[in-house]
C-alpha cells in the first residue's frame, strides 16, 4: 500500500528543518513496510486527488508572500480534504495562513484560507525557544518555536495543547496551536514528528485507515531514540 | 586627544589583564567613548586602507588566507581576532599595537567583519575593499533572515570605495550592485560539488554564471587545485583542505590581486600553498596518539560542505552538537542537513548528542556511540583502531574539544 504525502511549498516554506517532518513520516511508514510517495507542491501546481496526508512547514517572510496567492487559489480544494479527515499538519507559516487571515504591522489583512477559526496579529516581539506542551490526545509534545505573529483562537477552536514552557499562540493564553478535524496546526519546529512519534503515528493511522477500515493500530516501532531526544529537548532551557 | 586615549587604553588593558580578564574590550569601550573618531582616525592613514571579509560561512579562514598572502608580498598587515563587540574588539587590539606616540606600523587592514556588526562597523570607519563570499542560512535565531543578511552585505558593498570582490555562485552575494566588482567562481565540473543555500532541499541542477570570473577554482584534486586567473591556468599543491577552503582561496587571491594589481600570481600562488587553516577549520590536532582534524559546523551549508569534502569511509567520524546560546539554541537546523553521504559515524556527543543520533536513524546512518559528555567521546573516538578521526563540532562544543586537549585529560 502506498501513503501519497502533500508537502506544500517546500522550496519556499522549509525553514528550520521542518523538512525532517516528511523524512519522519516516510521512515515510520517504510519501516512498518508501507510504500511512500511524497508529492511536492510548487506554486502553480494542482493539488492532486489521491492525497492521503498534507504537510506544510515555516518560511521567511519573502517565501510567504510567493505563495499567498497560489495557497488562496487552492484553499477550496484543501478544505475539502481536511473537511473529509485527511489527517495535515502544518507549521508556523502556514499555520497562519490556514487560519482567517494575517494583520501585518503595517495594517495590511493578508487572507488565509479559514481552515482554522483564529486570526493572527503581528507581534512586537520574536518568541523563541524551546516550548514544552500538554496536549489532550498526545500527551508532553516538545518543539522549538520562533515567531512573531500572535494567533488568537475563535471561540469554537480547540487548542492542540496547553503551553507548560514557552509562548505558544500568543504568549497570553497560554494555548498552543490548533486541531480541527484531523488537521494540527502548530508553532512547534524541532522538527516536531522525529521527536514526538505519538503525533507521527497519528497523522500515518489516520492516513492508513482512510485506505483500509480494517487497519485498527500500527505495528510498534522501537523509539528509545525518539525518547531519549524528546527528554533531551524537554529539559532544556527556553 | 589621541594620545591621552592610547595611553588610557595602554594602562587600561594593563590593569584588566593583572586581574586575569584576557582579551577584554573595556580598553575599546572606554577609548571608544573618550574619542568615537579614534578608530577612524587610525585606520584612515594606513597607507593601502582597509579590506573587509564578510559572509556567512568561511570568513575566519579567508581572513587569515587574504593576510598572509598578503604579508608574503612584504606587506604589513594589521588583523583582527572575532570577538562579541566588534567595533570595540578592533579598537582593543590597535590599543595594543600602537605606539604611545600613534605610531601604528602597518601598511594594510584585513578584518574579518561579522555581517551582524557591519553596519556599525561602516558608520565607524571606511573601507576600501571588500571580499564578500556567501549568505547562507545562520542559526535564524539570533540574527533574523537570510534576506536581511543579504541587505547588510549590500551596504558593505556600497562603501567598499575601490574594489568588492564577490562570489558570482552564490545567488544573493552575485545580485548585490557595487561600483568596482571583481568576481570570482567556480569552474562547470565543480558547480555540483558546491550546494548553493537556495538548492538545500530542492535541487533544480547548478547554473552557469554569465558573470566575468577574475579567479576560478577550476578543478580540485585531494588537495591539488588548479585556479585559472585573468584566463591562465595555475596549478597549486594547498594545505587547506576541503572544497569550501579552497573556493574561499580563489576569492582571497581575487582580493589581493585587486589590491595588489603588479603582484606576480606565481607568487600569490606559491603563498598560498603553504597556508593552513585557522582552527577548527580543517585543523589537524593529535589526541591519544590518533591523527584528528576538526571541523566547526554551525549551519547546514557549512555542515553540507564539510561533508561533502571529507565524508570518506577511511577516517573514524565524530559529531559533537551543543545548543549553548553561541551554538544556537535551535537544533532544527540539523534536519536541513544532508547526510546521505554519511554511512557510519562512530560517535555522536555534545549536549544534544540524541538529537544527532535521531538524526542519523532516520537517515539510515549508523552510529556507535551515543555519548554527551565531550571528554568520554573523544576517548572512546580515539580509544580502538588507527584510523585518523574527524570531528565536526559546533561552536561551544568545539572550545570544550580544545579545552579537554590542552588539559591534558585526553593525552
Ligand atoms: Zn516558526
Amino acid at each position: 500500500m502506498t501513503i501519497n504525502i502533500l508537502h506544500l511549498y517546500p522550496r519556499e516554506m522549509n525553514l528550520y528543518g521542518d523538512h525532517g517532518n516528511v523524512l519522519a513520516l516516510k521512515q515510520r511508514a517504510i519501516w512498518r513496510g508501507f510504500d511512500v510517495k511524497v508529492i511536492e507542491h510548487h506554486v502553480g501546481d494542482p493539488i492532486p486527488k489521491d492525497i492521503d496526508i498534507i504537510f506544510g512547514g515555516g518560511g521567511q517572510d519573502s517565501g510567504q508572500v510567493k505563495i499567498e496567492e497560489d495557497l488562496r487559489a487552492n484553499g477550496d480544494a484543501l478544505k475539502a480534504k481536511i473537511e473529509d479527515g485527511t489527517p495535515s499538519l502544518v507549521i508556523c507559516g502556514l499555520y497562519q495562513l490556514f487560519g482567517r487571515y494575517f494583520l501585518t504591522s503595517e495594517g495590511k489583512e493578508i487572507r488565509g484560507i479559514g481552515i482554522f477559526d483564529a486570526v493572527t496579529v503581528a507581534g512586537s516581539e520574536r518568541l523563541i525557544g524551546n516550548i514544552v506542551i500538554q496536549s489532550e490526545r498526545f500527551g508532553e509534545v516538545v518543539g522549538y518555536e520562533n515567531h512573531s505573529g500572535l494567533t488568537m483562537p475563535g471561540e469554537g477552536a480547540k487548542p492542540f495543547g496547553t503551553v507548560l514552557k514557552g509562548a505558544g499562540n500568543n504568549g497570553s493564553d497560554g494555548t498552543e496551536g490548533i486541531m480541527y478535524r484531523n488537521c494540527i496546526g502548530t508553532y512547534l519546529h524541532g522538527p516536531i514528528l522525529p521527536k514526538n512519534p505519538a503525533v507521527a503515528d497519528f497523522l500515518l493511522l489516520e492516513a492508513l485507515k482512510r485506505k483500509d477500515p480494517s487497519i485498527a493500530a500500527l505495528q510498534p516501532l522501537d523509539d528509545t531514540l525518539e525518547m531519549e531526544a524528546h527528554r533531551s529537548a524537554a529539559s532544556r532551557p527556553r | 586627544m589621541e594620545e591621552l586615549s592610547i595611553l588610557l587604553g595602554k594602562a587600561i588593558q594593563k590593569v584588566t589583564r593583572l586581574k586575569g580578564g584576557g582579551g577584554s574590550a573595556l580598553p575599546g569601550l572606554v577609548v571608544e567613548h573618550m574619542d568615537p573618531q579614534f578608530i577612524k582616525k587610525v585606520l584612515s592613514e594606513l597607507p593601502m586602507g582597509v579590506a573587509v571579509v564578510s559572509g556567512t560561512n568561511g570568513k575566519t579562514t579567508t581572513t587569515k588566507i587574504v593576510s598572509e598572502l598578503l604579508e608574503a608580498q612584504g606587506l604589513r598587515v594589521f588583523t583582527n581576532r572575532t570577538g562579541s563587540n566588534f567595533v570595540r574588539g578592533v579598537i582593543s587590539e590597535i590599543i595594543e599595537d600602537i605606539s604611545l606616540t600613534g605610531k601604528f606600523d602597518y601598511d594594510i587592514a584585513v578584518l574579518e567583519l561579522d555581517e551582524a556588526h557591519a553596519v556599525r562597523f561602516l558608520e565607524a570607519c571606511d573601507i576600501d575593499y571588500a571580499l564578500l563570499l556567501n549568505v547562507q542560512r545562520d542559526q535564524l535565531d539570533r540574527f533574523g533572515e537570510i534576506d536581511h543578511t543579504a541587505e547588510l552585505l549590500q551596504k558593505v558593498a556600497e562603501n567598499a570605495r575601490k574594489a568588492c570582490v564577490l562570489n558570482r555562485e552564490d545567488p544573493r552575494i552575485s545580485q548585490i550592485r557595487t561600483a568596482h566588482p571583481v568576481w570570482f567562481g567556480l569552474g562547470e565540473d565543480l558547480l555540483s560539488a558546491f550546494p548553493s543555500d537556495d538548492d538545500l532541499i530542492v535541487s533544480e541542477g547548478p547554473k552557469v554564471s554569465e558573470l566575468p570570473s577574475s579567479v576560478t577554482l577550476e578543478s580540485l584534486n585531494g588537495q591539488e587545485g588548479v585556479f585559472c586567473i585573468d584566463g591562465e591556468a595555475y596549478s597549486c599543491r594547498m594545505e587547506l583542505k576541503g572544497i569550501y577552503n579552497a573556493y574561499n582561496a580563489a576569492g582571497a587571491l581575487a582580493l589581493c590581486l585587486s589590491i595588489l594589481p603588479e603582484a606576480e600570481t606565481e607568487d600569490l600562488i606559491h603563498a598560498l600553498s603553504g597556508i593552513h587553516s585557522a582552527f577548527g577549520r580543517g585543523e589537524s590536532l593529535q589526541i591519544g596518539g590518533r591523527d584528528v582534524e576538526l571541523y566547526l559546523v554551525k549551519n547546514p551549508s557549512a555542515f553540507m560542505l564539510g561533508l561533502a569534502s571529507f565524508a570518506d569511509e577511511a577516517h573514524d567520524f565524530m559529531i559533537a552538537i551543543n545548543d549553548e546560546y553561541a551554538d544556537g539554541r535551535d537544533v532544527s537546523w540539523l534536519w536541513n542537513v544532508d547526510f546521505s553521504r554519511l554511512a557510519h559515524v562512530k560517535v555522536v556527543t555534545g549536549i544534544r548528542a540524541s538529537d544527532m543520533a535521531l538524526r542519523l536513524k532516520y537517515e539510515g546512518c549508523r552510529v556507535d556511540v551515543i555519548e554527551e559528555d565531550i571528554g568520554q567521546a573523544l576517548r572512546k573516538l580515539t580509544a580502538e583502531g588507527d584510523a585518523p578521526c574527524r570531528i565536526f563540532a559546533t561552536y561551544t562544543a568545539m572550545l570544550e574539544i580544545r579545552r579537554q586537549i590542552s588539559g591534558k585529560s585526553i593525552l
